[in-house]
């Protein structure tokens, strides 16, 4: 794979994948195909992709009635539709209906960038986290991207996935295996634990593991791809080793990943912990570069959050 | 009734508004240069003849208010507060970077002289609708203008507002419908077509206009019809072209939102002086 490939071309090629083996996979677009960059999947399957044009909701009612005669449709939008505009129709008619409907959200919070703050989502993960028996995904490279797709499209129930579009650069070899709801260590460490989930955070979190390193702190790193259903043992595991977490997330700390990691040390381990992300604010415009410095998710903000909470640690 | 002096001098304005737009998109090199194109002439029409507002007082409760709802047409809107003095004009060159008060989309408490945030395709009906709701309330005899997308009008909400302005009988509520025949993947009518276009509107209630969106005096006709209208909204349905008068856009399928260097830009000013 050719490195810092667009997240958008996989998306693309995986459908194509998918579609070549099973005759039931369809792609619903509304009006942001020439973004998501799926024309090319309507090129290939004209007769499989449906432009619903702006109509996010009615997109996701259709999505819902393709599933319940067995068809697997994949349904794209900015992620702050996905999540704030349709989410009646995707709670009622996907999840409530227990159909199968696989919603994506793209430009994920920051990632929105000159969109500008109408258009970034920090919260699609944490309201879609409240809809009962919904996975919830954010893969950050490419080859965990496409086999979470895989994973998705086998598994019946629906699903809502975060969709970084830009190139990144990879973090896993081609023949890594995933399974939804199984975190990642990506490494290994004694002195603490980063979670991160989505391109931009975890591609953070190991900027902030090599500043750490210098300062003679093992920091692990885990890519919490599914943070529903969030990977229980790996957490207690990692709360037993290191005695303390941290979570980034490019997402509101209210309900998203860090919310989810609490709970779980809460109830089972309680551990000193810290949460960076979004702290109860709206987004701006500005280029993403920009908006990560602005809103403290960077390698450095997680170092030094990193460094304070391991002052408290006995 | 205008006269042609008038319609010289305003079709001259549009000309330098439409550059101000072509020059701060350019400075940043990227933006939505197809849609803020196609509505300068509306918008010129609108805030040089029609509406009342007071740069030094942009939040005078009388105004007559615009409503964006297509959003991310605002850049064309800053072009015209700034040339009005509604803040400094070189705020145009901030447009979009960090920390800016000129964001891509309409925000009413960035920017001075915005009366809504808009950027969630179809939600300006009806925060136009509860505007004008609250004028009528208040005994306030001014005018909200709104425009809209004909992308945008694949969104449910703007049906629900059509049928809510005339239950309302909103005779002081003016629309457009930006019709420039493009959404963002291609033509309407390749991608969610939307005709018989003037009779939905008048099936829902509307006082319907259609007129050459890029025409001073067929503009300033309706809109003095709508505004004497008694008993109903107003839709005047612009037929305009995308990217009109910025020659690398103007009808260009890609003229959505495109990148472009500060040279093309100043080539592009350049045909229109
Ligand atoms: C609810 C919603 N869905 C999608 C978008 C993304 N988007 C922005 S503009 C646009 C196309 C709009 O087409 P149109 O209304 O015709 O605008 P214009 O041609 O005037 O630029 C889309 C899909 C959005 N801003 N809001
Ligand atoms: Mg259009």
């Amino acid at each position: 794979m050719a490195a810092n490939k667009e997240m958008r071309s996989v998306y693309t090629e995986t459908l194509i994948e998918l579609a070549e083996k099973n005759n039931n996979i369809v792609v619903l677009e509304a009006d942001l195909m020439k973004s998501q960059g799926t024309v090319k999947f309507m090129e290939k399957f004209p007769e499989r992709t449906f432009n619903i044009g702006v109509a996010e909701a009615n997109m996701v009612g259709i999505a819902a009635g393709l599933s319940a005669l067995g068809k697997i449709p994949f349904a794209a939008t900015f992620g702050c539709f996905a999540g704030r505009r349709v989410y009646d129709q995707f709670f009622i008619s996907a999840n409530y209906a227990k159909l199968n409907v696989k919603l994506v959200g793209s430009d994920p919070g920051v990632a929105a960038a000159y969109n500008g703050g109408t258009h970034m989502p920090f919260e699609d993960l944490g309201i879609m986290r409240n809809i009962p028996k919904c996975t919830v995904l954010e893969a950050c490279d490419q080859v965990s991207l496409r086999k979470l797709m895989i994973k998705s499209a086998e598994h019946y129930g629906s699903v809502y996935m975060r969709l970084h579009r830009k190139p990144v650069e990879p973090v896993y070899p081609e023949n890594e295996e995933f399974e939804l709801g199984k975190g990642k260590v990506l490494k290994d460490g004694s002195d603490i634990t980063i979670i991160a989930n989505g391109a931009i955070m975890v591609h953070e979190a190991l900027a902030a593991e090599a500043l750490l390193q210098k300062e003679g702190i093992r920091a692990a790193i885990i890519d919490m791809h599914t943070i529903k259903p969030i990977d229980k043992d790996l957490i207690i595991r990692y709360a037993k080793k290191t005695k303390a977490l941290i979570t980034c997330e490019n997402h509101q700390v209210v309900n998203g990943l860090g919310s989810a990691v609490a709970e779980v040390l809460s109830e089972n381990i309680p551990t000193l912990m810290a949460r960076l992300g979004i702290n109860d604010e709206f987004g701006e415009v500005g280029t993403q570069e920009f908006l990560q410095k602005r809103f403290g998710l960077t390698g450095i903000a997680i170092a030094e959050k990193a460094t304070e909470l391991l002052k408290r640690k006995i | 009734m205008i006269t042609e002096q008038e319609l010289k001098q305003l079709s001259a304005k549009a000309r330098d508004i439409r550059i101000l737009t072509i020059d701060a998109i350019g400075f940043l090199g990227v933006g939505h240069i197809g849609g803020a194109m196609s509505l300068i002439e509306i918008l010129t029409m609108l805030y040089y003849r029609h509406m009342k507002v007071d740069p030094k007082n942009p939040k005078m409760r009388d105004r007559d208010m615009l409503v964006i709802s297509k959003g991310h047409a605002g850049p064309a809107l800053y072009s015209i507060l700034a040339d009005k003095d509604f803040f400094p004009k070189d705020w145009l060159h901030t447009l979009n970077q960090g920390g800016t008060r000129l964001p891509s989309h309409c925000d009413k408490n960035l920017t001075p002289g915005v009366d809504m945030s808009t950027g969630s395709l179809g939600q300006g009906i009806s925060s136009a609708i509860g505007l004008a709701l609250a004028n009528r309330l208040d005994k306030i005899n001014s005018k909200v203008y709104l425009i809209i997308g004909d992308g945008e009008s694949n969104e449910g909400q703007i049906w629900e507002g059509a049928m809510a302005a005339s239950q309302f009988k909103l005779n002081n509520l003016i629309a457009f419908t930006d019709y420039n025949k493009m959404q963002l993947d291609g033509y309407i009518h390749d991608v969610m077509n939307i005709e018989d276009i003037n009779a939905k509107w008048v099936s829902f209630g509307w006082f319907v206009q259609r007129v050459n969106g890029h025409d001073m005096f067929e503009l300033d006709m309706a809109i003095e019809r709508a505004k004497r209208e008694q008993y109903r909204p107003s839709m005047i349905i612009a037929d305009t072209i995308k990217g009109k008068g910025c020659f690398f856009a103007e009808r260009d399928l890609s003229n959505h939102n495109m990148s472009f260097t500060y040279e093309k830009a100043q080539e592009a000013i350049s045909r229109l002086k």
